[in-house]
């Protein structure tokens, strides 16, 4: 453990997903924050993590981090390459999936998450990039692990378009923290990161955020974490969030 | 049998104005040049279908192709917006544009049933989401297990246009790496192009390589480097810089106008295109 070590928010995002997935873990990976965490898992304590990429690679092991899903180093470094409509069908509907991650510009209470549209469907104040594998991801994974930075913009009581249905969301980690579902399916924070007050993760929250009784703090990045990180960063970490 | 021909005449024979067109590759293998193409000539009205209408499609979009996307994802992968787009969504610039949005699982099973020759695609999807209310996707249910399951019309275009690695003198076609959906979309279409890194005497057998025999293809074209700034398994790689420039060029509509006119209708064809970046790197 360092107790001098600086990172960024991103950093201590990737490092508390990362420490989630378990070795032997199959793990459909979206582009960003998402594989930076699968990658980081596979690179520290979950060698045998198998990252599967919806552009058709199964088992892919890339050296740094891919900018787009479908990399040449993804296809180079697979078990397996398939086409895009035998990846939905035989092994996404087929549920040989253990970790499915998602991000979002918008989540509610019960994890249901919004990457389509702000504002009306019909006239959009932003138009979102839309749901892309994220519907069928969400109901076919045995667990949902969300990433996105918690502020009351994205955090909202009530969606402006469901994207994805939450019924499989087992966590949520932000910049502040870490959420999981109760029995009831609504989020409660269980994890603040160091430095961060529970109070401000509610203040972040558009809806009277739960804090579990006994919330705990994130432990901070290792400096083996980190150092397995950078290694895996192409341009030396940036704003990954975003993406 | 395929016709080896150009690029400019296959376009001009295949795509007419008010066509289902859609160019497809995952990533890997996206037929930009033949994107290009159609904005040299001109098409309107297009309905274009496409999973992932990144670059290719807001290129498209923006030089005022398109009436309708028919779309799954429509990002800037890695990057961020698609800045044409989204002004054509949500201003109507330069025309107003039709949405028609699935998920990835269902522009897939689409794919699928249209190449099967099948009116539509069965998945789980959809169910519990606002996308159901907003696309065109029906339940069914499963006559021997009484399940519910998401319906969707199959994917037949009047064109499927995409790129592979080679194809030989006869155009029997060979594409490898990320395949995507290529195949299906060659297959489900009334017409297709591809456009190939280079024709050769004679295809080399490789493990896990699609072949598209020349009588499922209509035409195909030589167009060397024609998936920039995707890339082409074994020929060149993926030019991350130039989709994050995108960002700045197409943040703007007269900076998107002025870089299409000088380098997409300022050109003639794609290695004319690619002398200009050339020159320009060498600028910069």
């Amino acid at each position: 453990m360092s107790a001098t070590a600086t990172y960024t928010a991103d950093e201590m995002m990737a490092v508390a997903a990362a420490r989630r997935l378990r070795d032997g873990d199959v793990c459909f990976v979206g582009i960003g924050l998402p594989s930076l965490a699968a990658n980081l898992a596979r690179a520290t304590h979950a060698p045998g993590c198998v990252l599967v990429y919806e552009s058709g690679t199964i088992g892919a092991k890339p050296r740094s981090l891919p900018l787009s899903i479908g990399d040449g180093e993804l296809a180079e470094t697979a078990d397996a390459v398939v086409s895009v409509p035998e990846m939905f069908a035989y092994w996404l509907q087929g549920e040989r999936i253990d970790i499915g991650f998602l991000g979002a510009a918008q989540i509610d209470r019960h994890g249901n998450l919004n990457s389509t549209v702000i504002g009306p469907y019909d006239h959009p104040k932003v138009r979102l990039p839309g749901g892309g594998g994220a519907p069928e991801i969400a109901r076919s994974v045995r667990d949902v692990f969300v990433m996105l930075r918690q502020s009351p913009r994205t955090f909202v009581e009530r969606l402006d378009f469901e994207t994805s249905v939450g019924d499989r969301v087992r966590v949520v980690v932000t910049d502040l923290g870490i959420l999981e579902p109760g029995t009831d399916g609504e989020l409660s924070l269980t994890s603040v990161h160091a430095g961060v007050d529970p109070e401000q993760a509610r203040s972040a929250t558009g809806w009277e955020l739960r804090v579990s009784e006994g919330v705990s703090e994130t432990d901070v990045p290792t400096d083996t974490e980190l150092e397995a990180l950078r290694r895996l960063e192409p341009r030396g970490g940036g704003e990954w969030a975003k993406m | 049998m395929a016709e080896i021909v150009s690029l400019q005449s296959a376009v001009a024979e295949l795509v007419s104005d008010g066509d289902v067109v859609a160019l497809e590759g995952f990533t890997h293998l996206i037929p930009h040049a033949a994107g290009h193409e159609l904005i040299r000539q001109g098409r309107r009205d297009l309905t274009l279908i496409r999973m992932t209408p990144d670059v290719v499609y807001d290129q498209l979009i923006g030089a005022g192709a398109a009436k309708k996307l028919v779309f799954s994802w429509g990002g800037n992968p890695g990057v961020g917006s698609l800045y044409r787009l989204r002004d054509a969504v949500e201003n109507g610039w330069p025309a107003a544009l039709e949405l028609e949005e699935h998920s990835h699982a269902g522009m897939a099973a689409a794919y699928w049933a249209g190449a099967a020759n099948l009116p539509f695609g069965t998945l789980r999807g959809y169910s519990g989401t606002d996308l159901a209310a907003r696309t065109t996707v029906r339940a069914i249910t499963c006559p021997f297990t009484g399940e519910e399951l998401a319906a969707v019309p199959a994917h037949r275009p009047d064109v499927g246009v995409v790129h592979a690695q080679v194809a030989d003198r006869s155009g029997n076609v060979q594409l490898w790496g990320i395949t995507g959906v290529q195949k299906e979309v060659v297959l489900a279409s009334a017409r297709s192009i591809v456009t190939v890194e280079e024709i050769v005497d004679e295809l080399e057998p490789r493990p896990g390589a699609i072949v598209l025999p020349s009588w499922t293809v209509d035409a195909v074209a030589a167009a060397p480097r024609g998936a920039h700034p995707s890339y082409a398994h074994g020929y060149y790689e993926r030019d991350n810089d130039f989709y994050v420039r995108w960002a700045d060029i197409s943040r703007d509509r007269d900076a998107f106008t002025a870089w299409i006119d000088r380098h997409v209708r300022g050109t003639k064809d794609v290695e004319e295109y690619h002398r200009l970046l050339a020159e320009e790197s060498v600028a910069a």
